[in-house]
């Protein structure tokens, strides 16, 4: 008799039916992507990274692409999370995936503010965004320092009531005393990478080809930077790890699973194909069948390492 | 629900040094695709994004765009031969809104904007509805498509330097013909757009604009795409996205 695949995985207590999120800010509110796939295929959507008024986002152009990546530097434009919550909840809760509220603010009150009325939406997990890297005051500038991080993460794990997720910055020297800052102040879990700092000249022009100058990198280039830290993290902490950075394949969702992460999130590869987090699924569950593996959780930190770091 | 579209290429041309035509075969696309649309091609494994390309025509199953060789995508597009496949998502955004028309429609093209003008003239020509083409280019050896306009529509050609058809810009030609305008569809350089809104504008006749921008997803999910749109409430700036709010927006809420 062949025994049943087991693709649920359990994050903070929040039951994903497969390991296959999408990340904050490559798949919007589900909307556009709904029109392509049946959204509850999916272990879960992080949506689109909200702040406390609505926001416009950096002038245009705000992307570039480089080798197997992209730059981008939207600069989370948002409807605000008033909005999200009273329009984008109902929508996504039509589908049975998990729903991961992406969270943002620029002082530590905002993201107090920010976590708190989350907290009474009907969302699964809380994602706190300290890492973004396009605006001008928080984000990265929070997920960069360990103190800072201690300050962040401890005032919002007080008032939230759903898992709170922290998503790290790789724009540091050491991502695991960032982790270990974070998980000591209160994270449930933590997810990573965001965005490399990066950047592009025109050289016809001589000039950036990003309004911001700068951008955050992802896509297949970052893929073994993002597998490196989690895999560091894993190390560091036992919390969940929500795995991201490149992925776009079945086998790059394993590679993910092997170096620490619970569960992963595929994103810049949506942009080149709308159907990349299904078939990413599809192919992990090939990859399973062929390698005789009965639960997807048997893959997780199974990297065999001969020497620990 | 979108589907996924593979479409075998049926004839690759160039058309001039840097300018190439395909046509494919789809089915599907060919029926559904509104003229102002755009398709989004991925270009081979090495290229991560999809490029975004306007329609030139459709009908019969088949569907042709006209697009410049500029960057590493594009490259690897002009060199597919018959018979090869094309992984093509659409149709996306918004096209061209041919109801309004009128009689005495303006099909307005600048360069590498003229292609996607002529599938909307065609679309609108017929019965009452005579359409006019002002197409304009660098010099005469950018001119493209002026036998496929001609066929169907009267045309003026112009050029920046009098090399072919006449000399001046598209705007310069409109000027001339606003009278009769019943409406104005326009592509092209971002500057012709301006100015062919502006005169539209002046002359209070409806006009429509197809915008470019960098592009990701082509859904509107990413939000890269940003364009500047003017609020329609208390005319304060906002950004639409172009590839899911356009690429056709209104001249009017345009923020030039």
């Amino acid at each position: 008799m062949v025994k049943q695949m087991d693709l649920s995985v359990d994050f903070c207590g929040v039951t994903l039916k497969n390991p296959i999120t999408t990340a904050s800010g490559t798949f919007g509110f589900g909307h556009e992507y709904a029109e392509f796939f049946d959204l509850s295929v999916l272990g879960g959507v992080s949506v689109k990274g909200l702040t406390p008024a609505p926001r416009m986002g950096n002038p245009p152009p705000r992307i570039a692409e480089t080798p197997l990546g992209i730059l981008n530097c939207v600069g989370l434009e948002n409807p605000g999370i008033d909005r999200f919550i009273a329009e984008e909840i109902p929508f996504l809760r039509q589908y049975d995936t998990a729903l991961i509220a992406n969270v943002s603010g620029n002082t530590v009150e905002e993201y107090c503010g920010m976590v708190e009325k989350i907290s009474d939406a009907d969302v699964d997990l809380i994602e706190m965004n300290i890492s973004c890297p396009n605006v001008k005051c928080g984000g990265m500038a929070f997920g960069t320092q360990p103190q800072m991080v201690t300050e962040v993460v401890s005032a919002a794990k007080r008032l939230a009531k759903k898992p709170l997720i922290v998503k790290l910055s790789p724009n540091v020297t050491d991502i695991a005393e960032i982790a270990r800052a974070a998980v000591d102040a209160g994270a449930d879990a933590l997810s990573l990478i965001n965005t490399l700092l990066g950047m592009h000249i025109d050289v016809e022009t001589r000039k950036p080809v990003l309004s911001n100058i700068m951008g955050g990198l992802s896509g297949p280039a970052v893929l073994p930077v993002a597998v490196r830290m989690v895999y560091q993290v894993r190390q560091a902490v036992s919390v969940p790890i929500l795995g991201m950075g490149g992925i776009r394949t079945g086998k790059d969702v394993v590679e993910m699973l092997l170096a620490g992460a619970d569960a992963v999130a595929v994103g810049t590869a949506t942009l080149a194909d709308p159907w990349a987090s299904v078939r990413a699924l599809e192919e992990l569950k090939i990859f399973m069948k062929e390698h005789g593996i009965g639960s997807v959780r048997e893959l997780s930190g199974a990297v065999e390492v001969a020497v620990s770091i | 629900m979108q589907i996924p579209h593979p479409c075998a290429v049926a004839v690759v041309e160039p058309l001039n040094q840097n300018i190439y035509s395909m046509v494919v075969s789809a089915p599907h696309l060919a029926t559904e695709l509104q003229p102002g649309q755009f398709v989004d091609i991925k270009c081979g494994d090495s290229n991560l994004l999809r490029r975004p390309i306007s329609v030139c025509d459709c009908g019969e199953g088949k569907m042709r765009f006209v697009f410049q060789q500029k960057g590493r995508g594009t490259i690897w597009l002009a060199r597919r031969k018959t018979g090869d496949r094309l992984d093509v998502l659409g149709p996306l955004g918004h096209g061209f809104d041919l109801s309004k028309a009128g009689s005495r429609p303006f099909f307005i093209g600048g360069g590498i904007g003229v292609p996607p003008m002529l599938y909307a003239m065609k679309r609108a020509a017929g019965g009452e509805v005579q359409p006019t083409a002002i197409l304009g280019f660098r010099n005469h050896l950018s001119v493209i498509l002026e036998k496929e306009f001609t066929e169907s529509c009267e045309t003026v050609v112009m050029t920046d330097d009098g090399s072919y058809g006449r000399q001046g810009t598209v705007a310069d030609a409109l000027l001339e013909r606003i009278a009769e305008a019943t409406a104005i569809y326009c592509c092209g350089p971002r500057p012709m757009l301006k100015a062919v809104a502006a005169i539209a504008l002046e002359k209070r006749v409806f006009c429509q604009v197809s915008l470019e921008e960098r592009m990701g997803c082509g859904v509107g999910a990413c939000l890269v795409c940003a364009c500047a749109l003017r609020d329609e409430k208390n005319g304060a700036t906002r950004y639409g996205h172009v590839c899911k709010d356009g690429p056709v927006f209104s001249a009017e809420e345009v923020q030039w």
